[in-house]
């Protein structure tokens, strides 16, 4: 279905931040906004949720320390015991401090990868997918803020004008 | 302007007058001949069984005394007077553990405010004049330890067998070592070590205060140099004075780490500490300006800091571990074999706690959660110099006992009572520091 939305180009971020306050004062709901660079707190500004990809990270931590807990038990212990200087792998216990080093980088491994891909999946960005950005010049030097149009287009057009918009625009857009 | 509470202060006279009479009582119940210390030692056993003697056979190899252990019949004699040492050096251990501890609190956070400065940092500005307050104690701090230290070069104890020269003499790896490690030079390089940071606390203390008068910015500038220049000087001297005051108390043994794991134990209780005064004082309504992210911020070095002590002490184990060289080995064999409870348990405070405690990110933000933290995290690194020490000197004869809480109780009521008498002394908030309105609107 395709939906009207209403684009507001701003060329600086402070000026954007303080539309964003400005706009959400008067309650509107703010769809989206494109930036070049990630603009300091601008998440708080639009009262969007707190990421929970640290939760996730740590789950993905445990994850990866248990893989490694039971991928060393499995290798040196279990499957081809190995007498390394004068250590004989008998007992998980007693060789477990040669596999800490392995159980740390594994934790970290898993933490780290399984987040950027759980963030990409999260943020709807796969390969081949098509670009959502409306507009080329929020990759160069412009900001934009996206609201949607419930029959008060000029309404929103002033009020974004007045936040010191330099472009306001009424489009229609997939979704 | 800060004034110190009465309660407090009443507090801390109590916690070192309560120190004092418990280490007078551990002092005066140490053993003064072999019969004393076998008799002791024959009570104890009873509800031990037999641990005692195997245990002795290590230590007697660690201190030095295993050459004189080959003479057969002098054997037995030499392991009386090594207990009769090992129970006369409890008191002073527990002395100086404690002494050093504190005294390390204080060199910490001489660190950190150091690294602040040379940084620039523009958060920390409001927590200056906290960590000023702290360093303080290094003037008394230091002096009792040098003191301590300067004893133990009289024999008054047995703590440093290398300073004995009766067992230098039979002994080729300290006599190899006695150039370096002798009583002179050993107070010399003391006495070069105390008066470099004595002089750099005292004298940024000066130029801090003085920026707060002045109409420009040259006091923050020599400030920035001084403290440049002393993070180098600090970061050599610190690494000496570990081999010098706690890893001599074992000669034949080295780490080449060792001088970053005391490091890392002394930054993590430092910061703690700054974390800790910050919040007492702004919950009494001092320190306005300091906010949530700042308490975050102290928090988070306090969680990085303990994580990076694990690395360095499960480096240095890992390797001697592997190694399994038996000169080397003796160090863990004797911390596994009589000191299980508090070696172990220090893991779990200083690294498991932690890192589950303070990973949440608004966990950081809560004050009184940040308090609970650091007690335990304070205690895991007394536990920690505790382990260092107290193998070396007593051998399994430790106990934590009225010594030891006397000496914890005696120079925690004298840095309690040093610190906040230090803070009382100027405003803590600095006027003109050229950061001061950023950290005011720190913000994470």
């Amino acid at each position: 279905m395709a939906s009207k939305v209403i684009q507001a180009l701003y060329n600086d971020d402070d000026v954007l931040m303080h539309a964003v306050k400005k706009v959400r004062a008067e309650h509107h709901h703010i769809e989206e906004v494109y930036t070049p660079f990630p603009v300091h707190g601008l998440d708080k500004a639009m009262g969007l949720a707190d990421t929970r990809i640290a939760i996730t990270s740590f789950l993905y931590g445990c994850l990866g320390l248990t893989v490694a807990i039971v991928m060393m038990n499995y290798i040196m212990i279990e499957d081809w015991p190995q007498d390394i200087g004068g250590k004989p792998s008998f007992s998980y216990l007693e060789n477990m401090p040669a596999f800490v080093p392995i159980m740390f980088e594994l934790t970290v491994f898993f933490a780290a990868h399984l987040m950027v891909i759980t963030f990409y999946l999260r943020s709807r960005m796969w390969p081949f997918k098509k670009a959502e950005n409306p507009d080329k010049r929020t990759t160069d030097d412009h900001f934009l803020m996206e609201l949607g149009v419930h029959d008060n287009e000029n309404e929103l057009a002033d009020l974004l004008w007045e936040t010191g918009a330099v472009e306001v625009k009424v489009t229609e857009k997939e979704s | 302007m800060y004034t110190f509470s009465n309660k407090l202060r009443i507090g801390s006279f109590i916690a070192m007058g309560l120190g004092v009479i418990f280490l007078a009582i551990g002092f005066l119940s140490a053993p003064s001949t072999v019969e004393e210390a076998k008799a002791m030692v024959a009570a104890h056993d009873d509800g031990h069984g037999g641990g005692h003697a195997e245990a002795a056979e290590t230590h007697g190899e660690e201190q030095g005394h295993g050459t004189e252990a080959a003479h057969g019949e002098e054997h037995d004699a030499s392991h009386d007077t090594h207990l009769l040492h090992q129970l006369q050096n409890r008191p002073w251990s527990a002395l100086y553990v404690a002494a050093f501890f504190f005294f390390m609190i204080a060199l910490g956070v001489l660190a950190f405010y150091a690294v602040q400065r040379a940084a620039q940092a523009g958060w920390s500005p409001l927590l200056f004049r906290v960590m000023e307050g702290i360093t303080a104690y290094l003037v008394p701090g230091g002096i009792i330890v040098f003191v301590i230290l300067l004893l133990s070069t009289l024999h008054m104890n047995h703590m440093f067998v290398w300073m004995d020269a009766e067992t230098v003499a039979h002994d080729e790896l300290l006599q190899g070592k006695a150039g370096y490690l002798n009583p002179t030079f050993f107070l010399i390089r003391a006495a070069i070590f105390l008066g470099g940071w004595i002089f750099y606390r005292q004298y940024s203390r000066k130029l801090s205060l003085a920026q707060d008068e002045s109409d420009d910015n040259s006091n923050f500038v020599k400030n920035f140099r001084w403290s440049a220049a002393f993070l180098v000087f600090y970061l050599i001297s610190e690494s000496m004075m570990s081999w010098d005051w706690i890893m001599s108390l074992d000669p034949h043994w080295f780490s080449t780490l060792f001088g970053w794991y005391v490091f890392a134990s002394m930054f993590v209780s430092g910061i703690t500490v700054i974390a800790m005064v910050t919040v007492y004082l702004k919950s009494k309504g001092y320190l306005e300006q300091v906010n949530d992210s700042h308490v975050h911020d102290l928090a988070k070095f306090m969680f990085g800091i303990s994580i990076f002590w694990t690395y360095l002490w499960f480096s240095q184990f890992m390797l001697i571990w592997y190694a399994d060289i038996p000169e080397e080995v003796t160090y863990y064999i004797a911390r596994f074999q009589d000191y299980k409870l508090p070696f172990f348990g220090m893991l779990v405070m200083n690294f498991v706690f932690p890192l589950l405690v303070l990973m949440n990110s608004d966990y950081k933000r809560v004050n009184w959660f940040v308090i609970m933290t650091g007690i335990v995290v304070l205690l895991g690194h007394y536990l920690d110099i505790f382990n260092m020490v107290m193998p070396a000197t007593v051998g399994d004869q430790w106990y934590i006992g009225l010594p030891e809480i006397g000496g914890i109780l005696f120079f925690g009521g004298l840095f309690v009572f040093w610190v906040f008498t230090a803070l009382t002394k100027a405003p803590l908030q600095p006027k003109r520091n050229p950061f001061i309105e950023e950290s005011r609107h720190f913000h994470y």
